[in-house]
């Protein structure tokens, strides 16, 4: 089984990276989104401590729907996901390894990014840890219910304002316990721990729903 | 290994497009699928390759793998070439060869190519290394064809095998589809042109009334 998991996230990487892949797209659409927000809120340094962590988790929730939906559409327009259907593997693996490897192209950068731009938003040493831990283990939740969408709009042109308008009603619950998880590492009395789990379960809860909701709907999308 | 369709119908955007199809393809002989355009001919092979619902009818493998669907016994060739214009020819092909899961049915002596061989094989292993994007229609016609090459499954679906490619590589394509029948392989092939195989019988499609 491993033998073509390997191969599919070697695939994907390597489009990622190369030449149209748009890995990048994400962080530089993050960095503008966390760098505008300053401008628009103003120089109260105190203020942007306090919204800082939801800044950086809407921007990141921006960035993931950016490019989530060519997830599958750039397969299905040159005839790759027709071989993948038929290809004897499980789709519901294939949905998670691509997520997973997408995950790595797109989500993982906006990770390693946040400390950088938290330093933008006036946030504090403890609190950039803790942005940065609830991004690591929110974003794949993100990628994963996005999944579901991209799925749903992979035959139609132009589904990405629709896979977007689908999709982020369904992160709101990560984005709430992601950003409560955040703050309540920096305003003392609120225990961090609380909703750092409920974030985890919901990431772990997304990597069998996703998949299974994804996998259903390719598996109707061909006609 | 035969592949049996019995009394198939497809309905496509709410039309029925063909009804009471039926065809019956043994080992080592080819079927070539004829009709005017738009009658059906590449609906009828993507409900054989599992891609289009069937809306009446069985279609069953006989003498296959049980565990698995029909499908997964089947190469589809289809018009698209399932490249990605940024990868090498290379990894293009390797990609297709470690993900596809191939399934038995071949007399042993048709081992599945390397994808040295099998690029040797359609002539592009001078340009192994160059980015797909590079290729021009006919050469990614050919480096499609080549992914049936390199994973075995006994069955191969064709949806105008000839299309885009030049008189020496139809040749080609001849030579690979008599050595695919005389291994025991089953070829399903919708085509205009008439297939220059031997064992071959025709099925002429209609439209549904």
């Amino acid at each position: 089984m491993t033998g073509w998991a390997q191969a599919l996230i070697l695939r994907e990487l390597r489009l990622a990276v190369r030449v149209g892949g748009g890995a990048l797209i994400g962080v530089l659409f993050f960095l503008a989104v966390v760098t505008v927000i300053p401008f628009g809120v103003g120089p109260d340094l105190n203020l942007l401590a306090l919204i800082g962590p939801a800044i950086l988790w809407i921007g990141a929730l921006l960035a993931t729907l950016l490019g989530l939906d060519r997830l599958f559409q750039a397969d299905r327009d040159d005839g790759s996901l027709d071989l993948m259907l038929m290809s004897g593997r499980s789709v519901e693996l294939i949905v998670l390894v691509k997520c997973l490897a997408h995950w790595v192209g797109t989500g993982l950068p906006l990770v390693v990014a946040a400390p950088v731009l938290a330093i933008f938003l006036n946030l504090d040493a403890l609190a950039i840890g803790a942005v940065t831990l609830t991004l690591l283990a929110g974003t794949p939740a993100l990628t994963l219910i996005g999944a579901i969408g991209a799925a749903l709009t992979v035959s139609l042109r132009r589904g990405g304002l629709l896979l977007a308008v689908l999709v982020v009603p369904l992160t709101i619950p990560v984005l709430i316990f992601g950003v409560s998880a955040a703050s309540a590492a920096i305003t003392q009395p609120m225990p961090f721990l609380t909703p750092f789990l409920i974030l985890c379960a919901l990431t772990l809860l997304s990597s069998v729903i996703g998949p299974l909701a994804a996998a259903a709907a390719l598996r109707h999308s061909g006609d | 290994m035969q592949l049996v369709a019995e009394n198939l119908a497809c309905d496509r955007g709410g039309r029925r497009v063909f009804a009471g199809v039926s065809l019956k393809v043994a080992s080592g002989t080819a079927l070539a699928v004829t009709g005017a355009n738009g009658v059906g001919k590449s609906s009828l092979l993507r409900q054989l390759a599992g891609l289009v619902p069937v809306a009446e009818g069985v279609i069953r493998l006989e003498g296959g793998d049980d565990e698995r669907p029909p499908f997964e016994h089947c190469h589809y060739f289809g018009h698209q070439d399932a490249l990605k214009p940024s990868l090498s020819v290379a990894e293009n092909l390797a990609f297709w060869q470690a993900f596809t899961a191939s399934a038995p049915g071949l007399k042993a002596g048709a081992p599945a190519r390397g994808v040295d061989e099998a690029l040797e094989f359609i002539g592009l292993a001078h340009a192994a290394t160059l980015p797909a994007a590079y290729l021009s229609a006919g050469q990614r016609r050919r480096l499609s064809l080549a992914r049936l090459l390199v994973v075995e499954r006994p069955v191969w679906l064709l949806d105008e095998p000839a299309a885009a490619l030049d008189a020496s590589s139809e040749g080609r394509l001849c030579e690979l589809m008599s050595a695919h029948l005389e291994a025991g392989g089953l070829i399903l092939a919708a085509t205009h042109q008439p297939l220059r195989l031997a064992n071959t019988a025709t099925l002429h499609l209609q439209a549904a009334q």
